[in-house]
């Protein structure tokens, strides 16, 4: 039974943008608010292959809980996810999947390569690897590793954020990005 | 050591020539075989002499040699023992008998040393690379070719120590 | 009359929830009934074995860990004795002792992944967020030992680079009381569960026959009713030393796979509480000044300490030439290393025997004729982990 003359417990919550404030409206920019809430509810896509997917299954449960940053459903169906979280080594045989996967996601769309392999290679200097997966699609954020501890992926996952609250509402129609998009090859 | 003398002369005895060489002296007592009687040789081991399982089949490449070989390796669950052996061909013209019959457990392996070292298995099922790209064109485990991609941009070897 | 039908080809594509890593299978369905799979892999493909010709000895230890990385300390101290075979080595009973240790609690780690993502599959999601936990306690363990948490590339060949603390006893002692409670929450939710009984019963069936013609070794070999267990045939680090029995199956479905791990684990947590009952004294390293580091301050000190050092760290140190098989058992089976040496300092072939590649041959054969849900429980209950298929 609560004491009514407790003080209510502060709950965290997301702070509010920069705006006018008055008697029931609020006044912002809609690009800050739409960047609120993309912010808060990025689905994630757990592109995993080797070891560093046994990193993000730990994430993911009870300990180091992933669902605490709105990635509360890990979506495996591409058209439905936000963040292709690429963790693990990609062979030079699974980059054609890789593109296949990153183009049927819906715009806008961030990648994060997870571990050292993702990000060049790691240590498979090897014929059968490809050195990085920004060989074949571009990348927003490297979180690097062997495997990175679940702390530096949710630090990973807060700078998608950072970029997420950031980015301008015409940022994926702008010709930079089309340019960015033309240099992998993608229309 | 009884039991691998006793084995020798009976495989002397039923498949005359099939038996090259013996080593008693390694962890694993190893035969090297004539490549045409291999498979009466696996045969007979499996079904008279009881090495009913097998562990292991990998490929390997002495260029001194300029010869390619198989090493099997065979398991006898009833007993515990194990028995290596091996069989080579020329480099230029790899063409060996296939154990899948016997051995289903062959089928990968002969798969995984044909796309290595480019061991043609005869009476295959299905011989064609299982790891690397299906187009690739050369046999990466052959101790010509390097480690790394011959074609990237990227890396300076200079820099790397190569 | 006949009827006239097309079967519907169906791409369970290398990226695929369900498939517990990259590999591919296009299967012909009859409508819900498998008519033929085709599996494709490689798409991991590492080379390692062309990486191993390339590096020292004690260099492919890291190699040797992402192969089922699931249960790295294995596969690293399977290497360590491999080498140890080749250079004819033998270890202080300390060492055999706390790679026992080690060993049984990196096979717990690798079963609480089968299990309970077998779990997830079947739809039990609970269980998964319970053992996970369990596995942090683990990981806690692991980094007391050699400093990270997954891919630990833990030991030296001869040895170990330090003995085991007191936090280490400490944080063994409370993991052994932790997961036993666990463990028993999660067999109570599971192994009487009528839902999880009706989905894995009967499904993925194996004969003992037909499992030993493919090479099958480890937990799916015993649950189809065959005892073959490599601490025992080839007995390796003292494990003759310990008392346990091997849990065995009888019809080789998913039932039997999945009971067949938890058996194992309570038999390892029975493993780990003789080890720790019976540590000898001693030291926790061999006697190989060519392979292992000399200590630290001896370096700084003493000429032949610095020379061994460099030595050591170059790679300029003498292996004897030969050729030997050294198996362990890894959490899915016999993980072999077949070395040969020409004298080098680096193998002139390393190949490994890895069971998931081996056994996973046998899969289109197992869900011939299966529904399609019951195929997708059946590759979960094989383990078939992805570093290790391709290596």
């Amino acid at each position: 039974m609560t004491n009514p003359n407790q003080e209510p417990k502060k709950v965290n919550m997301a702070d509010a943008p920069e705006g006018i404030q008055g008697q029931g409206f609020f006044l912002t920019s809609l690009q800050k608010a739409v960047g609120l809430a993309r912010k808060h509810s990025l689905w994630p896509l757990p592109f995993a292959t080797s070891c560093c997917g046994i990193e993000f299954m730990a994430t993911m449960a009870s300990h180091y809980d992933f669902a605490r940053f709105g990635s509360e459903r890990p979506s495996f169906s591409p058209r439905q996810a936000d963040l292709l979280m690429v963790m693990g080594t990609v062979a030079k045989k699974l980059g054609p999947v890789l593109r296949q996967v990153y183009e049927q996601m819906a715009e806008p769309k961030w990648v994060m390569a997870v571990g050292a392999c993702a990000s060049s290679g790691g240590i498979f200097d090897t014929y059968s690897v490809l050195q990085g997966i920004d060989k074949v699609i571009p990348v927003d954020v490297y979180v690097p590793g062997c495997p990175p501890r679940p702390e530096q992926i949710i630090d990973g996952l807060i700078q998608i954020q950072e970029l997420a609250s950031k980015e301008s509402l015409n940022r994926r129609n702008s010709p930079e990005y089309q340019a960015l998009l033309n240099q992998y090859g993608f229309q | 050591m009884d039991f691998n003398n006793d084995l020798i002369a009976s495989l002397k005895t039923e498949i005359p020539n099939g038996v090259l060489a013996v080593d008693s002296q390694t962890d694993i007592f190893t035969v090297t075989l004539e490549r045409s009687h291999l498979i009466q040789v696996m045969a007979y081991l499996k079904t008279a002499v009881g090495f009913s399982f097998l562990t292991d089949l990998c490929g390997i490449h002495y260029p001194d040699l300029l010869s390619l070989g198989v090493v099997y390796h065979l398991h006898d669950l009833k007993n515990n023992r194990r028995i290596r052996l091996k069989t080579f061909v020329n480099q230029d013209n790899p063409v060996l008998d296939s154990v899948t019959a016997i051995f289903p457990a062959a089928n990968w392996m002969e798969r995984e040393t044909y796309d290595f070292f480019g061991i043609q298995f005869e009476n295959h099922p299905c011989l064609r690379r299982i790891l690397n790209e299906d187009d690739m064109s050369y046999f990466p485990m052959r101790k010509e070719y390097p480690l790394e991609d011959a074609s990237r941009t990227d890396k300076q070897d200079d820099m790397f120590g190569r | 009359m006949s009827l006239d039908k097309e079967y519907l080809t169906i791409n369970l594509g290398p990226t695929h929830p369900a498939t517990h890593g990259v590999f591919q299978n296009i299967i012909q369905v009859d409508g819900e009934r498998i008519v033929s799979a085709e599996p494709t892999i490689g798409y991991i493909h590492r080379a390692f074995e062309k990486l191993a010709e390339h590096r020292p000895f004690y260099q492919i230890t890291p190699i040797t860990d992402r192969l089922n990385y699931c249960s790295s300390p294995i596969n690293n101290i399977g290497w360590h004795l491999a080498v140890e075979k080749l250079l004819a080595v033998q270890t202080p009973k300390r060492v055999d002792y706390m790679r026992v240790i080690i060993m049984e609690l990196a096979r717990i780690s690798d079963h609480i992944i089968c299990n309970s993502i077998l779990g997830v599959d079947t739809g039990a999601f609970s269980g998964f967020l319970y053992l996970f936990k369990q596995r942090e306690f683990i990981y806690e363990i692991y980094e007391e030992i050699c400093g990270t948490r997954l891919t630990t590339n833990i030991g030296r060949i001869g040895g170990f680079e330090r003995d085991f603390n007191d936090i280490v006893f400490e944080k063994l002692e409370k993991f052994l009381l932790s997961f036993k409670e666990a463990l028993e929450e999660f067999e109570s939710l599971f192994n009487r569960n009528r839902i999880f009984m009706d989905r894995t019963i009967g499904v993925g069936k194996i004969s003992s026959q037909m499992a030993l013609d493919y090479g099958f070794t480890g937990p799916n070999l015993r649950a189809t009713g065959v005892d073959y267990d490599v601490r025992v045939m080839s007995t390796y680090a003292s494990y003759e030393d310990f008392e346990f029995d091997i849990p065995i199956g009888t019809t080789g479905d998913t039932y039997d796979r999945f009971m067949v791990r938890n058996a194992e684990m309570w038999q390892s947590l029975s493993i780990i509480r003789q080890a720790l009952d019976k540590m000898p004294m001693g030291p926790y390293f061999a006697d190989v000044p060519e392979f292992y580091l000399p200590p630290k301050q001896d370096v700084y000190h003493y000429m032949e300490a610095l020379i061994y050092h460099f030595k050591v760290v170059m790679g300029e140190i003498p292996v004897p030439s030969g050729e030997i098989y050294s198996a362990v058992e890894a959490g899915n089976g016999e993980l072999g290393f077949y070395l040969v040496s020409d004298g080098g300092r680096t193998p002139f072939r390393l190949h490994f025997r890895r069971p998931c590649f081996i056994y996973y041959q046998a899969y289109p054969k197992i869900i011939e004729g299966e529904l399609l849900s019951d195929a997708i429980i059946t590759l979960s209950s094989l383990n078939v982990i992805a570093g290790e298929l391709d290596a």
